[in-house]
């Protein structure tokens, strides 16, 4: 089958340097025919890609250590779950799982676009065709999951850090968020390419953005979640190169989302909105490159290999062709209008924008200067979490407080007094709330203080929007306020499933904060009876305990728990050791143990660090106070962007009558 | 069995790019180019679908109290006459047969506010 599998990818291989290329002589030429026939290779291109799929999952399923790949990531005992994750555990398999994704996202384009884009296709085609080009060239020639070798009796078994259930959905929420930024990079394209610099490819794309935008996010949490109860060190985000290397993008692509609206409604920052949107696909092309090219040490850097020159390649490819476009359109890119006043919600989108991308660069800096230092200056330095908190702070803060001010402020002009109207009571429960905040001793931190005080602002800016938007629904239609309200987001989903997303990272924010500038931390080595006592928990070492599960065994310190002379239970952190067929050593995983109080909001978080053979223990507890509000936010986050997501068939009819014009590519 | 079946898959392949191209071409395979008034009427369909959309959103931020009335009176009317300029225009011209003409449109503040 391994054939199977090796010529699917070479046919895939042909069949988008032919959609590269017919769809680009199609939209030269404006046949119908060739521009059919492209379309028809990028749904060929999927089908292929699903036939070498099922290849590299039945090796996979069916034990074939025969595949070299296989071999390397699963084993015998590996449960079916983690097989499953075994498919992008390598660099190989993580290559097809983006082109799988490529291809699926490209059909469904050509699919729901068969009678409308008539000008933008034919490019779009040829465009999705050069990146699946790219990727496939990877898979063939690079880094192929089908190599062959004499099969060995079991596997290497799937790296412990990845046997764990958020891995299963973190790197397929990843990677079709880094994915799915290719499709409004490639109408960007197709725009400049056909002189269609209208709002055109904007209105195509705003849905593809939000769902790269969301799946980003999406990824994001579920590997913060992953790194929190997995890795054992007890936060969640560390600023590794890789974790950076998602939020690049998101970061990008949330500005993108705002300064589309700016576009849409005034006709302005045309040429920044291409430039953003070829940012945030690059940089999801580099964020793939961080994770595969092992040019950075980092936690999530499973392998290293050579696909780093092939991956600069085309990232200079992407830079320098909108670059070039831009050039060759800017006299269609000017901006129609001007901005009235800066005291208007296009000029926060503006302000925000800026902040996002210059936090973005600051993150890129600090990601790439370990490696230009190294080899331009020959000195080994590493950038490390201060760095990057102070710019998340610098600009983390003045981000939040525009979220509450965006959403609260008019549309062209705002005056003063309304200002005052509008922000006087958000601003004066904010200013209390800081005040209480020192009052009640956690001045400790003033960057938290400042960031506490923001989210009230936002939250009572944005609970007024609501509260005003259904007043003002309730007094033109008489329904009830539930209704009102309901139907207020059910007409306005974009706005209003947006403000939702706002206060989602209002409680991100929360959590974060609760944790990073509110959080304790104590290690002590115990031994059987000994007691370590952090805040006003007492934690009793009881003993040692030792189990076996389906591929591993066990070591766990169990300790029992009391607050205050009231015992909460028992609490076991522990050490994981997973065999690996001809090692004699076994892999090691920490097993963190979390205690989650619900009413505090808080966790209490123990990571076993050693066992000594005199039968004491090493431990570390950290007490995160808020943490799980960062949880809730990850589901208001995903409640927000899918009210935003949704689609409107009355936008729709309006879309579709503005464009009745435009000629058909037709169905050839 | 894998060559076979690569064999077969090719073939399909194959066959379903090659497909558009093995009928004989017709004069209509090829697309027209949007021409100048066309693209015109769509730019003004856009202006229209702009200011519009400005005037939903300035009623209602005057609605939820974001704009006193004597700012919306001063920045809707430069608004309205976009929309009655881009009416005209389209108007002016009959559009080919299919397309939707401009009182297919919301034209007046009442349809704003319905949307």
């Amino acid at each position: 089958m391994a054939t199977l599998g090796r010529g699917a990818l070479v046919l895939a291989l042909g069949i988008a340097i032919y959609a590269l290329v017919i769809g680009a002589a199609g939209a030269i030429r404006r046949d119908r025919r060739l521009i059919a026939s492209a379309r028809n290779a990028t749904y060929a291109l999927l089908a292929v890609v699903l036939v070498a799929d099922a290849v590299f999952l039945g090796a996979i399923l069916r034990h074939d250590f025969s595949f070299t790949v296989v071999s390397e990531t699963s084993s015998r005992t590996l449960p079916f779950g983690y097989l499953i994750t075994s498919f992008w555990a390598s660099q190989a398999g993580s290559l097809l799982l983006w082109v799988t994704v490529l291809a699926a996202s490209a059909a469904l384009v050509q699919r729901t676009n068969r009678r409308s884009n008539g000008e933008l296709m034919p490019w779009v085609t040829a465009i999705l065709g050069g990146i699946s080009t790219f990727f496939c060239t990877l898979l063939v020639v690079a880094a192929s999951p089908f190599e062959t070798q004499v099969a060995p009796p079991d596997g290497a078994g799937l790296n412990t850090s990845l046997q764990n259930p958020y891995m299963v959905a973190h790197p397929p929420s990843l990677y079709l968020g880094y994915v799915s930024l290719a499709i409004p990079f490639a109408f960007c394209m197709a725009a400049l390419l056909a002189g269609r610099t209208d709002a055109r490819w904007i209105v195509s794309t705003r849905r593809w953005t939000l769902v790269s935008w969301t799946f980003l996010g999406i990824g994001m949490l579920l590997g913060a979640h992953w790194a929190y109860v997995e890795v054992g060190w007890g936060g969640f985000w560390a600023w590794d190169p890789v974790e950076n290397a998602a939020l690049m993008p998101w970061l990008v692509a949330t500005a993108f989302l705002h300064s589309v609206m700016v576009q849409e409604k005034k006709g302005m920052l045309k040429v920044w909105n291409v430039v953003l949107v070829s940012v945030a696909f690059a940089l999801s092309i580099f964020g793939t490159f961080l994770t595969r090219s092992g040019l950075l040490s980092s936690i999530h850097a499973f392998v290293s290999s050579n696909v780093g020159f092939w991956f600069v390649g085309f990232i200079a490819v992407i830079l320098i062709g909108p670059t070039i476009l831009i050039i060759w359109r800017l006299p269609l890119l000017r901006t129609e209008h001007r901005m009235e006043s800066l005291i208007s919600r296009e000029a926060t989108f503006l302000f925000n924008n800026l902040l996002f991308v210059g936090l973005a660069f600051a993150v890129l800096w600090g990601v790439m200067y370990p490696v230009i230092s190294k080899n331009l200056l020959g000195d080994e330095v590493t950038v490390t979490t201060p760095f990057f908190e102070f710019f998340a702070v610098a600009f983390g803060l003045p981000l939040l407080a525009l979220m509450g001010i965006g959403p609260a402020i008019a549309w062209r002009r705002a005056s003063l007094r309304s200002l005052r109207a509008t922000f006087g009571i958000p601003f004066a429960v904010a200013t209390a709330c800081g005040v209480l905040l020192v009052l009640l001793g956690y001045g400790t931190s003033p960057a938290g203080v400042v960031a506490y005080s923001l989210c009230v602002f936002v939250t009572i800016a944005i609970g007024i929007e609501f509260a005003r938007g259904a007043s003002a629904r309730r007094a033109l239609s008489g329904v009830s306020w539930p209704r009102a309200l309901g139907e207020l987001i059910a007409r306005n989903r974009r706005r209003y499933g947006g403000y939702i997303a706002h206060l989602s990272i209002v409680l991100l924010v929360i959590g974060i904060v609760g944790t990073m500038a509110y959080g304790t931390q104590h290690e002590q080595t115990l031994r059987p009876g000994d007691v370590l006592a952090i805040r006003d928990y007492r934690l009793t070492f009881t003993a040692v305990r030792q189990e076996s599960g389906a591929n591993f065994n066990e070591r766990a310190a169990v300790f029992t728990v009391t607050r205050g002379g009231e015992k909460l239970g028992t609490i076991a952190p522990a050490n994981r050791f997973y065999p690996i067929a001809g090692s004699p050593d076994p892999q090691r995983s920490n097993e963190a143990a979390i205690r989650t109080d619900w009413a505090r909001g808080e966790d209490l978080f123990l990571i076993l660090d050693s066992v000594r053979k005199d039968g004491s223990v090493t431990v570390k507890v950290l007490i995160n106070p808020l943490v799980n509000v960062l949880w809730l936010g990850a589901l208001v986050f995903v409640l927000g962007a899918t009210i935003a997501a949704w689609p409107d068939r009355r936008e729709a009819r309006r879309i579709a009558r503005r464009y009745a014009e435009e000629p058909l590519a037709g169905e050839a | 069995v894998g060559v076979v079946l690569l064999v077969a898959l090719a073939f399909a392949v194959v066959v379903a790019v090659a497909m558009p191209l093995l009928r004989e071409p017709t004069a209509g395979d090829r697309i027209a180019p949007i021409d100048d008034a066309a693209r015109a009427r769509l730019q003004l369909r856009e202006d229209r679908d702009e200011a519009l959309a400005a005037l939903g959103d300035l009623e209602f931020d005057r609605r939820t109290g974001k704009i006193g009335d004597q700012d919306h009176a001063e920045l809707a009317t430069p608004l309205r006459a976009r929309v009655a300029a881009a009416l005209a225009a389209l108007e002016s011209e009959p559009a080919p047969p299919g397309e939707p003409t401009a009182v297919d449109q919301p034209t007046s503040d009442a349809a704003i506010t319905r949307e």
